[in-house]
């Protein structure tokens, strides 16, 4: 090796890593982010299907300022999203929309189901969480808890921009109305966190869809199971 | 040759002894135990026997078991880890299975005290230890609590205390909320009465705050134990309750509530006045019980968990030796800094 | 290394292994070795991202070790390090979403294992190709089986699963504490304890009477 100033040899060795290593990152970066899309996708239609039961595709529509529904890509991320479900003759079986809100330790995110002909929550489904296992996580495995989803009232009131009654936690055993949760013994922050975070969910959603599912109907291109 | 045996043997401080301390210490804090005991097994049964009895023999053989492996004489005979067993088993739910009390009593053994070199250098109470331990590792069934008094009690034990090993246990006891798991979550305040005589539900040996008194009054009486650290951990958590009850009656708990309900005087009387695990000095004795006190208040109004005594007192327990270093007593002549006048 | 003959490329394989293994003994990358362990498969896909990475980067830094003046070494062998890290995050995250996102900010963060940097510096930065790959290959699978070791414990207990397999009927009571992080102290502490007995009584065999 022949002596180049220090300088020099310096400069040159890192300009060349730099050169290859980022050359290496972007042939990483173009051939997976294709597949990171698709799986991003499925993971969400996945999730969707679970919160709408006897849905078999689902297209997203992202709500604009002035209160409009518009159909976009399936890939997009930004903005607020519904995702619509569709059974196997087209018809739509509702709406899934995510919720996210303060937990025991972190932020829960969920997604949950929206039926417009029950006018009802009828599922839930947490997407992300770091509740205590065998304590908080509860939420996601009790009978008894997940069945306060299965048609959670969040009809609107007379005017149509509110919800009628507001969803409301209530201690185990206690419910009365199709509007209040059960919480779990044990696990009362983490369902109390479902209920507020649905609760502060639907009271902005509600307005925005329920009265008018033909907003969502099927647009071409829907994606399929 | 004669004249060596007039050799005077000349030795430090201290010169006067008493044969076989411990045991003797370990004799008293059983004693002074009694009384909460007996209580115990009136109020909760065979659940509540089964309970400790298993969590005394388990200690027991862990102890041995751990002097075995490392080699040395069996301490099994002073009687520390009969009272560790008797204490821990003192904290758990009457109806816990037993296999968890095994589980429980082991880690105590183990990891409150083998692992840090046996009675005399362990730096956090060993029970709670086990217990902490037991509270993160099987969160449900350490707070599944039987009924007080219940008429059956007697003649059959609680469908969980006998879960096979390995398995979830199944309640069908009637259970339900201490009085602090009440408050927190329904908000709902037990009688002051009735947590003072004990007629509530809760671990096995915490219900009455009255019975776990007289213990203590027995042990500072017989001098086995200061009255110091009892004394302030309940001072400071009444003052600091206290105050907040009068700033607002209806959010925070009663000053009497905070000092009768849960495990505040077991672990004030005899829990957190372990003589390894607490300062050496008064004045570091006294910092010690504030900073539990504080601690107790301080997790039961804000924290996510209804009790935190256990966690108050093993803070406390790490904390002591730093409150020693920082509270040095000054060696006679010197002054604060260490240095001759 | 043996006294006698210079190390060959086989002993510098096997040295990871157990004699030098990064966890037990090294104890090195720790920060992983807490924090995903708390199941088998997270431990194992670990493992292998850390293998690939110590691999690569072993054999880019001793193919290039000529050619590095001293002064930048450190600077070029973390930007190799980080390149592979980032291939391999999008690699995993091609593969599985879920195990993606439950090793999450780990697999970012195995640029900063000490394993990797310290291979570089001690063995590949010296050392030719050859060796250089079987003593990041050796180091790399020490590693995965040390991770294993601990997942396979905390994974049972913790779940009364071994790669998401039930083991047990349905009335286990599962550990939670070994799926926590206190529960991943506890293991690698005991797995040190056990290893660590095991290995005096070796050194104790070995030693001439």
């Amino acid at each position: 090796m022949s002596a180049p100033s220090p300088a020099l040899a310096m400069t040159r060795t890192l300009v060349g890593a730099g050169v290859v290593c980022g050359f290496l990152i972007v042939v990483a970066y173009e051939l997976t982010a294709p597949i990171i899309q698709e799986n991003r996708i499925e993971a969400r239609q996945a999730a969707v299907f679970e919160v709408l039961p006897g849905a078999v595709a689902t297209a997203t529509f992202q709500l604009q300022a002035d209160g409009s529904l518009q159909a976009v890509p399936d890939e997009t991320t930004a903005g607020d999203l519904v995702f619509a479900g569709y059974d196997a003759q087209g018809g739509l079986v509702g709406a899934a929309l995510e919720a996210q809100g303060m937990g025991y330790q972190d932020t829960i995110r969920l997604i949950y189901g929206y039926s417009f002909d029950k006018d009802a929550i009828i599922g839930i489904k947490v997407l992300e969480s770091r509740e205590t296992p065998g304590l908080g996580t509860r939420v996601e495995t009790d009978p008894v808890y997940q069945a306060n989803f299965d048609a959670l009232d969040v009809s609107l009131d007379a005017a149509g921009q509110a919800l009628a009654n507001p969803i409301e936690a209530v201690g185990a055993g206690k419910k009365q109305h199709p509007w209040q949760v059960d919480c779990i013994t044990g696990a009362t922050i983490s369902s109390k966190a479902i209920a507020n975070m649905l609760g502060t969910s639907a009271a902005k959603w509600m307005p925005a869809i329920a009265a008018r599912p033909e907003a969502l109907a099927r647009p071409e291109g829907a994606h399929v199971q | 040759m004669s004249g060596l045996d007039k050799t005077l043997l000349v030795s430090s401080s201290p010169h006067v002894r008493k044969g076989r301390a411990v045991d003797r210490i370990m004799f008293e804090v059983m004693l002074a135990l009694l009384p909460a005991v007996a209580w115990s097994l009136w109020s909760f049964g065979l659940g509540a026997l089964f309970t400790l009895l298993t969590a005394i023999a388990a200690s027991v053989l862990a102890e041995h078991l751990a002097c075995r492996m490392v080699g040395r004489p069996s301490t099994v005979r002073d009687g520390s880890a009969m009272l560790t067993g008797l204490l821990f088993g003192l904290t758990l739910p009457p109806g816990l299975a037993l296999w968890m009390v095994v589980v429980g009593a082991f880690i105590a053994i183990f990891l409150g005290k083998a692992l840090f070199g046996g009675l005399g250098y362990n730096p956090f109470n060993p029970a709670l230890v086990g217990r902490a331990v037991m509270q993160a590792t099987f969160p449900v069934a350490m707070t599944t609590w039987v009924a007080s008094t219940a008429p059956e009690r007697f003649t059959r034990l609680p469908s969980t205390t006998l879960a096979w090993p390995l398995t979830q246990p199944v309640v069908d006891v009637v259970s339900g909320p201490t009085p602090l798991s009440a408050w927190k979550f329904s908000h709902q305040a037990t009688d002051a009465a009735d947590l003072f005589m004990g007629s509530t539900m809760g671990s096995a040996g915490e219900t009455s705050a009255l019975l776990i008194l007289l213990g203590g009054v027995y042990l500072v009486g017989r001098k086995v134990m200061g009255w110091r650290i009892p004394v302030t951990i309940l001072a400071t958590v009444a003052v600091v309750s206290g105050a907040l009850w009068l700033w607002d009656p209806t959010t925070y708990a009663s000053p009497w509530f905070h000092l009768f309900s849960g495990g505040l005087m077991l672990g004030a009387v005899f829990m957190a006045t372990d003589m390894v695990g607490s300062p050496m000095t008064h004045t570091g004795v006294v910092l010690y019980g504030i900073l539990i006190g504080v601690l107790v208040v301080v997790i039961r109004t804000w924290a996510g968990m209804p009790e935190g005594v256990m966690y108050a007192i093993l803070l406390g327990n790490a904390l002591a030796p730093h409150l020693d270093r920082l509270i040095q007593p000054r060696v006679y002549g010197t002054t604060r800094k260490g240095k001759a006048p | 290394m043996s006294s006698s003959s210079p190390p060959t490329t086989t002993d510098e394989f096997i040295k990871g292994l157990w004699r030098e293994n990064p966890v037990f003994v090294q104890v090195l990358g720790m920060c992983p070795t807490l924090a995903v362990t708390n199941s088998a498969v997270n431990a194992v896909a670990m493992g292998l991202a850390t293998t690939f990475v110590l691999v690569m980067s072993n054999l880019a830094i001793s193919a290039i070790r000529r050619f590095v003046p001293k002064q930048v070494r450190i600077v070029t062998y973390i930007l190799l390090i980080a390149t592979f890290v980032t291939v391999v995050d999008y690699a995993i995250a091609a593969i599985s979403l879920p195990l993606h996102k439950a090793l999450g900010a780990f697999i970012s963060l195995i640029v900063v294992n000490c394993i990797i940097l310290g291979r570089a510096e001690a063995f590949a930065g010296k050392n030719p190709i050859l060796p250089s790959l079987a003593d990041g290959l050796g180091m790399g699978i020490g590693f995965t089986g040390a991770l294993l070791t601990l997942g396979v414990v905390r994974e049972v207990l913790g779940m009364g699963t071994l790669f998401g397999v039930a083991l047990f009927p349905a009335a286990f009571q599962p550990w939670v504490i070994m799926v926590l992080p206190a529960g991943g102290f506890f293991t690698l502490s005991a797995w040190m304890l056990v290893f660590n007995a095991l290995r005096r009584r070796q050194r104790a065999l070995s030693e001439p009477a």
